[in-house]
């Protein structure tokens, strides 16, 4: 019964599917040193910075792509797509609030993220029984740029650097010659390396020596021009003993084609110092038939550079046609601590290949891993998990623990866990498990007066517990509202 | 008007008839137990009333207060007022108990086109009823049933009947795997139920009469074979005790 009724549940409603009707700049088609050229001209680069992604589109010509994953996509034309799109109402690059083209601040509250210095992500319904919302600020990342930084001012009164990665360039260039491509190197990985020679707006984040950022920092991407990639690039540095908590969220229109979304997201944290990153990946997932939606090639690493640093990844990965994705910790700081926290939901014709690397170099370096994977409808949902301990990493210690939720019986769930110890004192446990939704279950729901549909978003809530209270308040509550959403249909 | 009124009920479970021909009417405000040896057909009875998938009636009828019962999904017979305390309660992970009878309280305050209570109401009412039955408030937000005890399970079960509040209670084997001290607690929070609620009725399914010292019944029933073969008052339940069932074959 259980099953019939949630393949029966199985169409998907997405509500982030609009386009807004913005004129744009939009290079036309094709991928050349003359276009990645152009990117930089327009972003009016310094020469050490174009020379870097001339060097990295050189790399990239010359490189494999990664045929490894448990992905069956056909091939992706690169020179089909459109390297740089931009607002016209933004040429002249983010000013100040008032002057962002209002068409733009629409979308934004369309999709509940207003870019005012009232409130922080909406769309939430106000919950008794939860604390008052803290204010988020946000960037706005609209294709290739950022249309708006809020609550810069507040930031800067406690040194906080927080504004699209275009502008650090040119404010903070000895930072960004400094850090850029030092935790994914531009040779790193196919897509790596394309992001490294065409990518466009990300944020910058810098978090000064003992400074706690006042508030939670969020980047929100949206793609909107067609035939256009997103190639946006994050980089957050957190000094000695500072900390900070960052948001991304992601959507973009429905369409028939599929888009590419390839972006590096880098983090580095000194001695003491402590990043908490948070993604809601929302991306168009496609149509219940499997037609269009986002490819996510994304590759997001961390290090803890100091002693005593801590990186924490934690994902709700709901969007998007394929998603290839490894959040990963360089543990090199002796004490330093990497987590991983991940719920990655298919339904439909998705698929899914993603975990993360925890790579023991220092002293008693901690990893821990929660993965919950569910998969719905046609979809195929893979864990993949590298957990490396180096001959230096004295006293390491990972644990891993990896579930699996099948809503269905045409669905795949699979687990690829790799670890390597080459140190004896290491300790490394891995857990594994794999349910269904039972029939018990959604009768015990039934006879309390619950209907299916509800049962099931209930009881995959519960499934992903864990990693929910990793997350900020306000997101996890989106976060369960958007595992709803992305449920809808699986049961009837 | 009584609330209950089975009449001559025939079902399978799966495709096995088990239910041949019973009969059972319960007035408002009465308790009636159904005992039984193995394999009689209480559990069965129990999961045609609530609805389950799997149990199929063949023929017969079910008035619930004056309405087809069977014609209703199992969700609509629990907004009823239809409540089943289950014997082997399943665990629902992560789900937090307060979340569970949040989403139950909201569920059937849609169904019945009322306000849902307020977050505040509720967790006052979870909280005197968790005391009630000698829970410590922790409980409340530790998964549905995961990892709890076989008592701490069925006193789960008497904790959603009480905030649930249903017409009509089917307690099956709440008594199984209770040791004394639990078995008491559990049937003062149904006889305190019953007190607070003067027009509910139980239905109680056992083997035992331990659990008749301490909600005590109406009338008593004997299921044997699926259809009920001898009623009686209290004293009946006393007699199966001492002289087990096979009297009734010998007539």
């Amino acid at each position: 019964m259980a099953n019939k009724t949630i393949e029966q549940r199985l169409t998907h409603e997405y509500t982030a599917g609009f386009v807004s009707a913005i004129e744009a700049d939009t290079f036309p088609p094709g991928l050349s040193e003359d276009v990645v050229r152009a990117i930089s001209t327009r972003k009016n680069e310094p020469a050490w910075l174009t020379q870097w992604r001339l060097r990295a589109f050189a790399y990239w010509q010359a490189m494999p792509k990664p045929e490894w994953a448990h992905l069956h996509f056909p091939p992706i034309d690169f020179q089909s797509i459109s390297y740089y799109s931009a607002p016209k109402s933004q040429a002249d690059g983010p000013r100040s609030l008032e002057d962002v083209d209002p068409e733009l601040l629409r979308t934004y509250e369309k999709l509940g993220i207003p870019l005012h210095e009232r409130a922080a992500l909406a769309g939430v319904v106000p919950d008794p029984l939860l604390p008052s919302r803290p204010d988020v600020a946000v960037d706005a990342v609209f294709d290739s740029v950022s249309i708006a930084t809020t609550f810069k001012d507040r930031l800067a009164e406690a040194g906080v650097v927080f504004c699209p990665l275009s502008e650090a360039v040119h404010t903070h260039p000895e930072l960004v010659q400094k850090y850029l491509g030092s935790v994914v190197p531009q040779r790193d990985n196919f897509y790596a390396a394309l992001n490294s020679a065409v990518f466009s707006d990300g944020s910058f984040v810098y978090i000064p020596l003992g400074v706690r950022c006042p508030m939670e920092l969020s980047t929100y991407f949206r793609i909107n021009a067609r035939n256009t990639g997103q190639f946006e690039r994050t980089l957050i540095i957190a000094d000695r003993g500072a900390y900070v908590s960052y948001l991304e969220g992601c959507t973009a229109p429905m369409r028939d084609e599929n888009q590419l979304h390839a972006a590096v997201v880098e983090l580095v944290a000194l001695e003491d110092a402590q990043i908490k990153y948070s993604t809601v990946q929302n991306w168009y997932p496609g149509d219940a038939q499997g037609r269009g939606g986002i490819y996510n090639f994304v590759t997001k690493r961390g290090t803890c550079l100091g002693d005593r640093a801590r990186i924490s990844w934690t994902q709700v990965e709901t969007g998007s046609a394929i998603t290839w994705k490894y959040p990963s910790v360089i543990l090199r700081g002796n004490d330093s601590v990497g987590e991983f926290y991940s719920v990655a939901l298919t339904n439909n014709y998705q698929q899914a290949d993603t975990g993360t690397k925890m790579i023991h170099l220092g002293r008693n370096t901690r990893s821990t891993i929660v993965s919950k994977g569910i998969s719905a409808g046609h979809s195929q949902n893979s864990y993949r998990g590298l957990v490396r301990i180096s001959p230096t990493a004295v006293g390491a210690r990972n644990h891993t623990q990896c579930d699996s939720l099948l809503l269905g019986r045409t669905c795949g769930a699979n687990t690829f866990p790799y670890i390597e110890s080459s140190n004896p004192t290491a300790t490394v446990e891995h857990e594994a498990t794999t349910t269904r939704v039972s029939d018990e279950q959604l009768f015990l729901c039934a006879q309390r007066g619950i209907d299916a549909e509800k049962a099931v978003s209930m009881i995959v809530n519960g499934f992903c517990r864990d990693v929910f209270r990793e997350l900020p308040m306000e997101f996890a509550v989106e976060a369960g509202k958007l595992l709803e959403v992305s449920l809808e249909g699986a049961v009837g | 008007m009584s609330l209950l009124e089975v009449r001559d009920l025939y079902a399978n479970a799966g495709d096995k008839p088990i239910l041949k021909g019973l009969s059972l009417t319960i007035g408002a405000g009465q308790v009636h137990a159904i005992m039984g040896p193995n394999g009689s057909g209480k559990s069965t009875l129990a999961y045609v009333l609530a609805g389950k998938p799997g149990y199929t009636v063949t023929s017969g009828e079910v008035l619930f207060d004056g309405k087809d019962l069977l014609a209703m999904e199992a969700q609509k017979r629990a907004c009823a007022g239809l409540f089943l305390a289950f014997q082997y309660p399943v665990e629902i992970p992560g789900v937090s108990n307060m979340e569970f009878l949040r989403t139950a309280a909201e569920a059937r305050a849609r169904a019945l086109d009322a306000e849902p209570p307020s977050a505040v109401d509720l967790i006052r009412r979870l909280r005197a009823i968790s005391n009630e039955l000698g829970m410590n408030p922790d409980f409340l937000k530790r998964g549905v049933n995961e990892g709890f005890s076989g008592g701490e399970k069925k006193r789960n079960e008497i904790l959603q009947m009480s905030f649930l509040e249903p017409r009509l209670a089917v307690l099956d084997e709440t008594d199984s795997g209770l040791d004394i001290d639990a078995l008491r607690i559990v049937g003062e929070g149904v006889t305190r139920y019953l007190k607070a609620h003067p027009d509910s009725s139980v239905l109680l399914i056992t083997h035992y009469q331990r659990l008749l010292d301490h909600i005590v019944p109406d009338v008593v029933h004997v299921l044997a074979n699926g259809s009920i073969v001898e009623s009686g008052d209290r004293t009946l339940a006393l007699k199966l005790e001492a002289q087990g069932y096979a009297w009734l074959d010998a007539g």
